[in-house]
């Protein structure tokens, strides 16, 4: 049977983790139908249907979905999900909050965060911040599933003509209301796709001391991140957080500035390609994953560092 | 107001955890155990509204072996009334733990129904969700802040591109996030007062819900270790290695 993928979007465009998801579900079954559903969010449907991997566009419109309430997508996606094996999101924070509603409906138990299909049955998914990994086997007949978008390639967005079919929509559930978002807009790449990201924890020591990140940042054109500590001292608002917390983060180039390397904060970016780290203390546990480790006091490190960038040539963005 | 708060025991979280030889899973023998970290945040947020005088009893039920009553038994040194605990033992996945705290509702008939968002064992992230679903209650997740207006809730939930706001009818099930409070200790004093009150005990297959796993683990393992790197001596030889040798910038 075919697999049914959630969308998730901003009622303009696809959010790039669709992409993963779309990668996630064609290993598990080629058949891939994905369920669009918002207001008026006719051009997210036809980039869908660009896509290759994509066999087939659901697409369910009223007022009710505008703002992507669990309590109004549920049911809908419950409704759809009849003639379909498995029922995939990303597990953000966005297929975290629905597909556990969606599951209790169908009574299925359900499977998150999978890093890898080993079957169309059978899940690798990290327990314990990822200092585990469980091989897993769903029984229930239906499947739902939520996978980790990092350990997964996004999809290519072309060459693909699927057709887009009309859902109807169902009631709105009456109880809960969305009153509004407030997203942190940024010039800077987004933290979770970034190809460089630089981290700062506690021993930034203050906001204001961000700044020296942000410059080198600017510089190489990447994510700003902070562990735990900095978010919880105040130094930087909490969409920044990496780690089992805040976001899991796999980029080519994780530099952690002043981060101890406490277990929440390595289970979100250890699986980075090259990890470096810049901290005094000589000892800390962040230096144990990192492939470069520089032990000095950042607030010299950080203004070398922006010197020597400016002297080289050329620079990846 | 009756609030409701689901609490679960787990291995403590500066505890660096063992896979066991037999990649059967975790060792747990010996190991030191806390209530899940984010369900303490849900503990502290009943007890704050019920000392603001908007609730007028606080319940902790938790779901686990015998040693589980552990955990209520910290929630009540805190200020929580009463406890329940739902005797089941190995592991009970996320959608039985929802299914047996829907019939102690049916019992119970709280206003509200904390816990926190996501236990740090298993890493799920569906009890509440799921739980909010079986009721047909309104949801609000990954909560940073809840303000209680007449019969609604407005919840400040931390989303990845932000924070969101939602109004929900009460009940409610609302999911606590890390950020939502600064949960306290217990003093000794009423550490020795919660050994006075009551815990009442049932066992699972009493409540007719049948605890076996539909997801089954099949192997646990250690996750592929990072090869060691190298310590640089300065800026300019760490830049020239991202540069030249892992070609990065």
């Amino acid at each position: 049977m075919s697999v049914l993928l959630i969308a998730e979007h901003n009622n303009k465009e696809l959010r790039p983790f669709t992409l993963n998801a779309i990668t996630a579900s064609s290993q598990i079954d080629t058949d891939v139908h994905v369920l669009l559903i918002g207001k008026n969010c006719g051009e997210v449907a036809k980039s869908l249907s660009e896509i290759k991997l994509v066999k087939k566009v659901l697409h369910a419109e009223a007022d009710h979905y505008e703002n992507f309430l669990a309590e109004n997508f549920a049911p809908l996606v419950v409704k759809v999900s009849e003639n379909y094996s498995h029922i995939i999101s990303s597990a953000n924070t966005f297929g975290k909050n629905l597909m556990p509603r969606v599951a209790a409906h169908l009574n299925t138990s359900q499977v998150s965060d999978i890093i890898k299909v080993i079957s169309p049955d059978t899940f690798l998914r990290p327990i314990y911040a990822g200092n585990a990994f469980a091989t897993v086997k769903s029984i229930d007949e239906k499947k739902c599933v939520t996978i980790r978008p990092t350990s997964f390639e996004p999809c290519v967005t072309s060459g693909g003509s699927a057709p887009i079919e009309k859902v109807e929509a169902v009631e709105a559930f009456p109880s809960s209301k969305f009153i509004k978002r407030e997203e942190v807009k940024s010039d800077r790449p987004e933290l979770g796709t970034a190809r460089i990201v630089i981290s700062g924890g506690r021993g930034m020591q203050s906001g204001d001391n961000f700044k020296l990140i942000s410059a080198i940042a600017d510089k190489l054109n990447a994510a700003i991140g902070a562990s735990r500590a900095a978010v919880d001292a105040g130094y930087i608002s909490n969409d920044h957080q990496v780690g089992q917390t805040g976001k899991v983060v796999v980029p080519d180039l994780y530099i952690a500035v002043g981060i101890s390397g406490a277990i929440q904060h390595l289970a979100g970016m250890k699986e980075s390609k090259v990890i470096v780290a810049i901290n005094k203390d000589g000892e800390a546990p962040i230096f144990s994953v990192a492939d470069y480790g520089l032990e000095a006091d950042l607030f010299e490190a950080l203004p070398q560092f922006l010197e020597e960038l400016n002297k080289l040539n050329t620079i990846q963005k | 107001m009756k609030i409701l708060v689901a609490v679960k025991r787990v291995i403590d979280y500066n505890v660096q955890i063992r896979v066991k030889e037999d990649g059967t899973g975790i060792v747990t023998d010996n190991v030191k155990m806390s209530n899940n970290p984010p369900d303490d945040n849900a503990i502290e947020e009943a007890v704050k509204i019920k000392e603001a005088g908007k609730a007028t009893e606080v319940i902790a039920v938790t779901v686990g072996e015998e040693k589980s009553q552990e955990t209520i038994r910290k929630a009540l040194a805190v200020g929580v009334d009463r406890g329940i605990h739902v005797k089941a033992d190995g592991i009970v996945e996320p959608i039985a733990v929802a299914k047996i705290l829907q019939k102690i509702i049916d019992k119970e008939k709280p206003d509200l129904v904390f816990m926190g968002k996501q236990a740090i064992d298993d890493d799920c992230n569906q009890t509440g969700q799921m739980l909010s679903a079986l009721l047909n209650w309104p949801q609000a997740t990954f909560a940073s802040k809840i303000e209680i207006k007449d019969n609604k809730l407005e919840v400040v939930r931390e989303i990845d591109e932000g924070l969101e706001t939602v109004e929900v009818n009460i009940p409610a099930v609302v999911t606590c996030d890390l950020r939502l409070n600064e949960p306290r200790y217990a003093s000794l004093p009423n550490i020795m007062k919660a050994k006075k009150k009551p815990i009442e005990q049932i066992s699972a297959s009493d409540l007719g819900v049948d605890t076996t796993p539909r997801v089954q683990q099949i192997k646990v393992e250690e996750p592929p270790k990072r090869k060691a790197g190298i310590k640089v001596a300065s800026v300019a030889e760490l830049v020239q290695k991202l540069k030249n040798e892992a070609k990065v910038i």
